[in-house]
C-alpha cells in the first residue's frame, strides 16, 4: 500500500435506525483515479452508506452517524447534498433526474448554465443574465468526449433510448469542474450488453483521467471487468475488501450471501408433493421497477414455494401480475383452469389471496378501522359479514367485530380493539392485519410479497410462524416472495431466483449459498438445472 | 411524438380552431355586420385584450397551469384607476399613476397568490379560481367600506351617496382611450392604437428576452419537473411565486389599458370575468395547461372576440333573441376551458401509456397482452 | 387517545373560527335588538322566533344539495363542483311537471320523477367523463358545470315549453327568468304537519302568517334522505365506494371496479342534487333558471366544509353541522350585522367565509396517510 492520501477516507462509520443496527464499523479508502466495486444483498447498507457519505437530511433526522468521513486527509461534515457536490463528488442514481423535455445540452449544465450579464442583474440578481447557448453547448461536448461515448447535444432526452439517458446523467456529474468521485448506482440495470460495454470503457477512461468511481452493481463480472477493488457489505459489515486481481464471480457470490448464523430450518424433512395445483406460463408483468419478462414455473398443492432475487429484477411483480394488479399477459392456470389476468376480482374468487409488499399503499385502509381492513375482501368477493334485507344487504358490524377478534387473538395483533385506525398501527401488527385480511377469504393459493420488510425480529418470526402454521395445519399453498433469503430458506420447499425479469433456476433451500448467489447475480449456474431435478 | 402530419392528425390536433372559424363564418352572414366593422372591432379588441392573455403565459412555462388567480392583479389595477379617478389625473399620466399606484398591491396579491398555490401543487387551478372568488370579498370589503370611510376619498362624484363607498360604475373618462388616441393610425377605413400594440410589442419582446434568462430556464426546468429542479439546486417554490408575481402584475397592467379602452368600469363586475375571458382565448389559440406561445395568444383573440362580436347580432337575427347570443359566447368560453382541460388530462394519461407498452416483456406473450 | 391539540389540529382553526363567529350570532340578537332600539331608531328590531323559524327553513331547504357532496368525496372524487348538473336536471323535472300541469304532491313528486332519467343520463356521462380525468376531477368538474349552465340557459330560450304560467308572456316562448310555484307545489313539504307559533299576522286576502313556523315536511324529507344515505354507506356498494376514496389501490386489489364505484357516486350524487333544487324551490317559492345554477354549488360545498369535512372524507354528521352553521351564518348576519353595525357587509362576510373555507380545505394536505 501506497502512503499517498486517499481521496475519500470512510471511517468507522455506524449508523442505527431507532435502534436497528444499519451499518457497523464501515471503513474503507478510495484512492484518486481508483474504481471501487461496491456489492451486497438488498438491505445489506449500500444505500443508507451513500446517503450518509451525501448529507442526506434523512440521516440527520434519524439521529445522525457515528464515524468520520474524510477528503484529502481533511474531515468533512456535509449537511446536505449539495456540500457534497462542492467538495467535488456526484452521483448517479439509479432512477433517473433528468428532465425529458430538455435537450442533452440543457440537462447537462442544468443550474449550472453559462451566463451572460443583462443589465438587469444589478436590480434582480444573477437570474435574470441571458443564457450563452453556444457556451453551454461547448461544455456538454467537453463532458461527452471526456467520457468518451457519442451522444447528440441538441436531442430531447424524452426521445433517447434509455443507454443515452445513462451517459447523459454521468456527463452531468463530470460535468462540474470539481468532480473527482462519482457515485454510481447501478448504471448497467436499464443498460443492454453493449451499451453496458460502452460504459465500462468509459469508466476506465474516466478512471485513467483521475476520476475515482464508487460502482454499486448486482452483476458481479462487471464489478470483476471495471473495478480494481471489490467491497463487500453483509449485514452492515464489510466483510470482504480486497483487490479484484484473482478473484471469481463465485468468490463474490459467496461473501454476499453468506451468512454467520447457520440458518434454522423450521423442519428439515423433505416434503414431497404430488399434485400441481398453479402453473404459470411465459407471464410477463409490466409492473414499474420490476418488469417480469418471461417467467414460467409450477407450484404443488400443499407447498410453500419461494421466490427470490435482488430488488429491482421483477420478483415482485410476479404475484401483482398474476393477481391482476399490473397489466400482464402469459397463461396461468389454476387447478388446471385458466385465471385470466388483469382481473383481480376473479382472481380472488377462483381462490388466490396477495398479501401486497406495498403494505401502505395497497395492503391497508389506512382511514379505516381494523374491522374494515380485515373484512373487506370477503365481504367483496363471497358476500361475507353481510345482513341480508332482501332487496339490500348492509354490513353486519358485529360479525365483522368478530372476525377482527379472533384474528387479533391467533396473530397477537397489539392494538386498542377493533375499532382502531389501521395508520395507528406498528408495522408489524400491520403486517399481520394484512394476513389477515388474505386468510378471512381462506384461498387456496396465497400470494406473500415481502411479509417481512419494514417489521422488528420479534414480528417477523410471528409472521414467518403465522405462515408455517397456515400451510401445515390448513394445506394452504403458499407462495412466498422475499428479498431475504434466509427466510426463504427457512420455510420454503423450493426457491426460484429472478433475474432480469426471468427465473435463472429454482434451488432447494439446501443448496449451497454461494448457488443462490450466483443465480442473483445472473451468472446463470448450470448446476441449479441439476438440483432442480435433484 | 414529431410524426407526419396526416390530414386527420392535423384536423384532431386544430379542431376547436377549425370549429371556431366554421361557426364565425357561418355567423356573419346572418348577422348583418359588414366586414369592415368586424375587422375594425377586432383592431380595437386586439388591443384592448392581448395584454392580459399575454399575462397568462409565464405560469404555464412554470407548470403551473392557467392562472386564474390573475384576477387578483386586475383587481389591483382597478384600484390604482379609483385613485387616479379620485385625485383627478387626466390622460396617459392617469393610466401611468394607476399602474404605479396599484404596483405594490399587484406584487403583494401575486406573492400572497403564489404561497397559496404552492401549498396546492396539482390543483392550482381551481385553488386559483376560488381564490379570485375570496379576494373578490376582500376587494368589495376594501372598496365598498373602507374607501371613504378609513381612506378618505377627494372627489365625491366617485362616492356612494351614503358617504363611504365607490359608486357601482365608475367613469372614467378623464383617461378613456388615452393610450389608443395617443397615437392612432388610420389606414383606409380603419384606425389602429399604435401605443397599445406599442406597449403589447414590449411586452412580447419582455418574453421572449426572459425566456432565455436563467430565470427563464429555471421555470421551464420546474415546470417539466419539479423533482429534478429541486435536486438540481434550483429553489421551486420561490421560482413559482415569481412566476405569479409576474403575471399578476401584468395582469393589473393589462386591466387598466382594457379599461382605458372601455372607457367605464364596473366597480364590482370588471374583474369578476378577467380570467375567463383571457383563458378562453389562449385556449382556443391553441394553447394546453402546459404549452403556450405567443402565436396562440394573438390567434386567440382574434378568433374567440371574432366569435364574439358575431353572434349576439346572428343570435337576434336567428332565434329573435339577443340573450341567446351572451348565452352561446359563455357558453363557448366555458365549453372552450373544460374541452381543453379535459383533452389534456385524457392525453397525458394515454401518453402515459404509451410510454409504458414500450417497457412491456418482449415475449411471445407480450402480443396476446395487448387485446386487454 | 388524542390530546385537545389534535383534535383542534384536525378540526382547524379557520373552522373554529367561523364556529366561533357564528355562535356569536346567535347570541347576538337579544343584545342586538337592545342597542338597536337605543342606538339607531328606526331600524327594525330582529325577532327571534322569525330568526329561528328562517334558519330551520334555510336548514331544510340547502340539506339535501349539501348531502349530495357526500358520495363523490366518499369515493375519491373530491368536492362536486359539478353539482349544477343534477341542479339543471332537477330544473328540467320542475318545468316539466308544470308543463304537464302537475298540481300538490303530484307536482313536487312528478317533478322528481320527471328529473330522474336526465339525472341519471346527465350524471352518467359526467361521471365517465370524470373517470377519465382522474386527479384533475375539481377544475374540470367546474367548467364542465358553468358550461352546462350556459347550454341549458340557450334551451331554456329555445325548448318548446307553452304553459302560460311559464314563458314569457309577450313572446309566448321561453321559459322566464322566476316561475313561481305557487299555485302548483309550494311549501308542499313545509306545511306537511308545520308547527306554527309566535304572533300571527292576517293579511287581507285572510292567509295566515305565523312569526314562527317549524318546517316539519321539510325537515322529514331531509331525515329520510339524511337516513338512506347511511344506510346506503353501509351497504356492501356504500363500503366498497368509501374504500374506493379511502385508497383506491387497496379496493382495486380486493377485487372492486374504481371506476364503476365512482361512476355510481357520481350519479348518486347528480340525483340528489337534483331532488335538492326541488325541495329548495317548494320552500322557495319559485323556480330559479338561466344563471342561478352557477354559484349553488359553491355554498353546498362551503357548507359540508364548515361541518369539517375534508376533500376526501365526509359524513352525515358533517353535513348536518355545516349547513346548520352555514344557513345560519346567511340567514343571521344580516340582520345582526345591520342592526349592530348599521352595515350590509353581510354579502361580504357570505364571500369571504364560503370561499375562504374552500381555499383553506384545498390547500390542506390531504388526509390520506400514506
Amino acid at each position: 500500500m501506497g502512503q499517498e492520501t486517499p481521496l475519500l477516507s470512510l471511517q468507522n462509520i455506524s449508523k442505527d435506525f431507532y435502534g436497528t443496527v444499519v451499518l457497523q464499523d464501515v471503513s474503507f479508502d478510495v484512492k484518486p483515479g481508483e474504481i471501487i466495486g461496491l456489492v451486497g444483498e438488498n438491505g445489506a447498507g449500500k444505500t443508507t452508506l451513500m446517503r450518509i457519505l451525501f448529507g442526506m437530511p434523512v440521516i440527520r433526522e434519524t439521529g445522525g452517524f457515528k464515524g468520520k468521513i474524510c477528503i484529502d486527509g481533511q474531515e468533512v461534515s456535509f449537511t446536505s447534498p449539495f456540500d457534497a457536490l462542492d467538495a467535488g463528488i456526484g452521483m448517479s442514481h439509479q432512477e433517473f433526474s433528468l428532465i425529458p423535455g430538455f435537450t442533452t445540452t440543457e440537462n447537462i449544465v442544468l443550474n449550472r448554465e453559462s451566463m451572460k450579464n443583462s443589465p438587469l442583474n444589478d436590480v434582480f440578481g444573477d437570474r435574470m443574465s441571458i443564457l450563452d447557448r453556444m457556451d453551454m453547448r461547448k461544455r456538454a461536448e467537453g463532458s461527452i468526449v471526456k467520457l468518451g461515448v457519442k451522444l447528440d447535444p441538441d436531442m430531447l432526452v424524452s426521445e433517447m433510448p434509455v443507454g443515452h439517458k445513462q451517459f447523459t446523467e454521468i456527463a452531468r456529474e463530470i460535468n462540474r469542474e470539481k468532480t473527482r468521485l462519482l457515485v454510481l448506482d447501478e448504471p448497467t440495470a436499464v443498460l443492454t450488453e453493449t451499451e453496458a460495454e460502452v460504459l465500462i470503457r468509459a469508466l476506465r477512461q474516466l478512471a485513467a483521467q483521475g476520476i475515482s468511481i464508487i460502482f454499486i452493481s448486482h452483476r458481479l463480472h462487471e464489478i470483476i471487468e471495471v473495478a480494481d477493488r471489490v467491497v463487500v457489505l453483509r449485514d452492515g459489515v464489510i466483510v470482504k475488501d480486497t483487490p479484484t486481481e484473482g478473484v471469481t464471480v463465485r468468490d463474490i457470490a459467496s461473501w454476499m450471501v453468506g451468512r454467520h448464523v447457520a440458518t434454522e430450518r423450521v423442519d428439515e424433512a423433505h416434503r414431497y408433493f404430488e399434485e400441481i395445483i398453479l402453473s404459470v406460463k411465459h407471464l410477463w408483468v409490466d409492473q414499474p421497477g420490476e418488469t417480469v419478462r418471461d417467467v414460467s414455473f409450477q407450484v404443488h398443492k400443499g407447498e410453500i414455494f419461494g421466490i427470490g432475487g435482488l430488488a429491482g429484477q421483477g420478483k415482485l411483480g410476479i404475484p401483482n401480475g398474476i393477481m391482476g394488479l399490473f397489466p400482464g399477459g402469459g397463461e396461468v392456470l389454476l387447478h388446471g383452469k385458466p385465471a385470466p389476468l388483469n382481473d383481480p376480482r376473479t382472481a380472488l374468487q377462483m381462490g388466490m389471496a396477495f398479501v401486497s409488499e406495498d403494505r401502505r399503499g395497497v395492503g391497508l385502509l389506512l382511514d379505516e378501522t381494523l374491522e374494515w381492513n380485515i373484512a373487506f375482501t370477503a365481504m367483496q368477493i363471497q358476500n361475507k359479514y353481510l345482513k341480508n334485507f332482501g332487496i339490500f344487504k348492509i354490513r353486519d358490524e358485529s360479525a365483522m367485530k368478530k372476525l377482527t377478534e379472533e384474528y387479533m387473538d391467533i396473530l397477537h395483533i397489539k392494538c386498542t380493539g377493533p375499532k382502531q385506525q389501521a395508520k395507528e398501527l406498528s408495522g408489524g401488527n400491520q403486517q399481520k392485519i394484512c394476513l389477515a385480511k388474505a386468510f378471512a377469504i381462506r384461498p387456496d393459493v396465497l400470494f406473500v410479497s415481502e411479509p417481512t420488510r419494514g417489521i422488528d425480529i420479534g414480528a417477523k418470526k410471528l409472521v414467518l410462524d403465522a405462515l408455517h402454521k397456515y400451510n401445515r395445519d390448513f394445506g394452504m399453498t403458499i407462495v412466498m416472495v422475499s428479498s431475504e433469503l434466509e427466510e426463504l430458506r427457512a420455510i420454503c420447499d423450493r426457491i426460484a431466483i429472478v433475474d432480469e425479469g426471468r427465473i435463472a433456476g429454482t434451488l432447494p433451500p439446501t443448496a449451497e449459498l454461494a448457488e443462490f448467489g450466483l443465480l442473483m447475480a445472473g451468472e446463470r449456474s448450470a448446476k441449479s438445472e441439476e438440483a432442480l431435478s435433484a | 411524438m414529431s410524426g407526419k402530419m396526416t390530414p386527420g392528425r392535423f384536423l384532431r390536433e386544430n379542431a376547436v380552431i377549425i370549429i371556431f372559424i366554421i361557426i364565425t363564418l357561418a355567423a356573419i352572414q346572418p348577422s348583418g355586420l359588414s366586414l369592415t366593422y368586424i375587422v375594425q372591432e377586432l383592431l380595437t379588441r386586439l388591443g384592448r385584450n392581448s395584454f392580459l392573455v399575454l399575462a397568462l403565459l409565464i405560469p404555464i412555462y412554470a407548470g403551473m397551469g392557467l392562472n386564474f388567480g390573475m384576477t387578483l392583479g386586475a383587481m389591483a389595477g382597478q384600484i390604482g384607476l379609483i385613485f387616479a379617478i379620485n385625485y383627478n389625473i387626466t390622460g396617459v399620466n392617469g393610466l401611468l399613476f394607476a399602474v404605479l399606484a396599484s404596483m405594490p398591491l399587484a406584487i403583494l396579491m401575486g406573492y400572497i397568490c403564489g404561497v397559496v398555490l404552492n401549498n396546492a401543487k396539482g390543483r392550482e387551478m381551481v385553488t386559483g379560481f376560488i381564490l379570485a372568488f375570496f379576494m373578490d370579498g376582500i376587494y368589495q370589503f376594501f372598496v365598498l367600506y373602507t374607501l371613504g370611510y378609513a381612506v378618505p376619498m377627494k372627489n365625491p362624484a366617485i362616492v356612494l351617496s351614503r358617504g363611504y363607498g365607490i359608486r357601482n360604475t365608475l367613469n372614467l373618462d378623464i383617461v378613456r382611450q388615452s393610450l389608443d388616441t395617443w397615437w392612432m393610425l388610420k389606414i383606409g377605413p380603419f384606425s389602429l392604437p399604435m401605443a397599445s400594440y406599442l406597449v403589447i410589442v414590449v411586452l412580447c419582446l419582455f418574453i421572449v428576452w426572459f425566456k432565455k434568462t436563467k430565470m427563464g430556464q429555471d421555470m421551464r426546468a420546474v415546470g417539466h419537473d419539479m423533482a429534478v429542479a429541486n435536486s438540481s439546486g434550483i429553489p421551486v417554490n420561490r421560482t413559482r411565486i415569481i412566476a405569479i408575481i409576474i403575471s399578476t402584475v401584468f395582469a393589473c397592467i393589462g386591466q387598466v389599458i382594457f379599461l382605458q379602452n372601455m372607457g367605464n368600469m364596473a366597480t364590482y363586475g370588471a374583474h369578476t370575468q378577467t380570467a375567463f375571458f383571457a383563458v378562453a382565448a389562449i385556449l382556443v389559440g391553441g394553447a394546453s395547461v402546459k404549452k403556450a406561445s405567443l402565436a396562440n395568444v394573438f390567434v386567440g383573440v382574434v378568433l374567440l372576440h371574432a366569435l364574439f362580436v358575431v353572434t349576439p347580432n346572428a343570435g337576434q337575427k336567428v332565434f329573435g333573441q339577443a340573450m341567446i347570443g351572451e348565452y352561446f359566447r359563455q357558453f363557448i368560453g366555458y365549453g372552450v376551458i373544460a374541452l381543453s382541460l379535459v383533452l389534456y388530462a385524457w392525453r397525458s394519461r394515454k401518453e402515459a401509456e404509451r410510454q409504458r407498452e414500450g417497457l412491456r416483456g418482449g415475449t411471445a406473450a407480450a402480443a396476446q397482452g395487448g387485446a386487454k | 387517545m388524542r390530546s385537545f391539540k389534535q383534535i383542534v389540529t384536525d378540526f382547524g382553526w379557520p373552522r373554529i373560527i367561523i364556529f366561533l363567529f357564528l355562535v356569536l350570532l346567535f347570541l347576538m340578537p337579544p343584545f342586538a335588538k337592545v342597542t338597536g332600539i337605543e342606538r339607531l331608531a328606526g331600524v327594525a328590531s330582529i325577532s327571534i322566533p322569525a330568526s329561528f323559524s328562517d334558519v330551520f327553513n334555510r336548514f331544510g331547504q340547502n340539506a339535501v344539495f349539501v348531502l349530495a357532496l357526500v358520495p363523490m368525496i366518499q369515493s375519491g372524487c373530491g368536492l362536486n363542483f359539478g353539482l349544477s348538473l343534477g341542479i339543471l336536471s332537477g330544473l328540467l323535472g320542475a318545468t316539466l311537471s308544470m308543463q304537464f300541469n302537475l298540481h300538490g304532491a303530484a307536482g313536487f313528486f312528478g317533478g322528481l320523477v320527471l328529473a330522474s332519467p336526465f339525472a341519471v343520463l346527465f350524471g352518467g356521462a359526467y361521471g365517465m367523463l370524470l373517470n377519465k380525468v382522474k386527479g384533475e376531477e375539481m377544475t374540470i368538474a367546474m367548467y364542465v358545470g358553468f358550461a352546462s349552465v350556459f347550454f341549458m340557459s340557450i334551451m331554456w330560450l329555445l325548448l318548446p315549453y307553452t304553459h302560460p304560467d311559464m314563458v314569457w308572456g309577450f313572446a309566448g316562448k321561453g321559459l322566464r327568468t322566476t316561475i313561481s310555484v305557487e299555485n302548483y307545489w309550494i311549501h308542499i313539504l313545509n306545511n306537511f304537519l308545520a308547527i306554527p307559533g309566535g304572533d300571527v299576522t292576517l293579511s287581507p286576502m285572510g292567509v295566515k302568517t305565523y312569526e314562527f313556523l317549524f318546517p316539519t315536511g321539510e325537515l322529514l324529507f331531509v331525515a329520510l334522505t339524511a337516513f338512506l344515505m347511511w344506510l346506503f354507506m353501509r351497504t356492501k356498494t356504500g363500503t366498497a365506494m368509501t374504500a374506493v376514496g379511502s385508497n383506491p389501490d387497496y379496493a382495486r386489489a380486493g377485487g372492486i371496479s374504481v371506476d364503476k364505484m365512482r361512476l355510481v357516486s357520481v350519479i348518486i350524487s347528480t340525483f340528489l342534487g337534483a331532488a335538492g333544487i326541488l325541495v329548495y324551490e317548494q320552500s322557495f317559492g319559485f323556480i330559479q333558471l338561466y344563471t342561478a345554477p352557477l354559484a349553488m354549488p359553491f355554498s353546498a360545498i362551503a357548507a359540508i366544509l364548515i361541518g369539517g369535512a375534508s376533500v376526501n372524507k365526509a359524513s352525515m354528521v358533517n353535513v348536518l353541522i355545516g349547513t346548520f352553521l352555514f344557513q345560519g351564518l346567511l340567514t343571521m348576519a344580516p340582520s345582526v350585522i345591520n342592526s349592530t353595525i348599521n352595515s350590509d357587509l353581510s354579502e361580504v362576510v357570505r364571500i369571504i367565509v364560503s370561499q375562504g373555507i374552500i381555499i383553506y380545505a384545498l390547500t390542506r394536505k390531504t388526509k390520506v396517510t400514506k
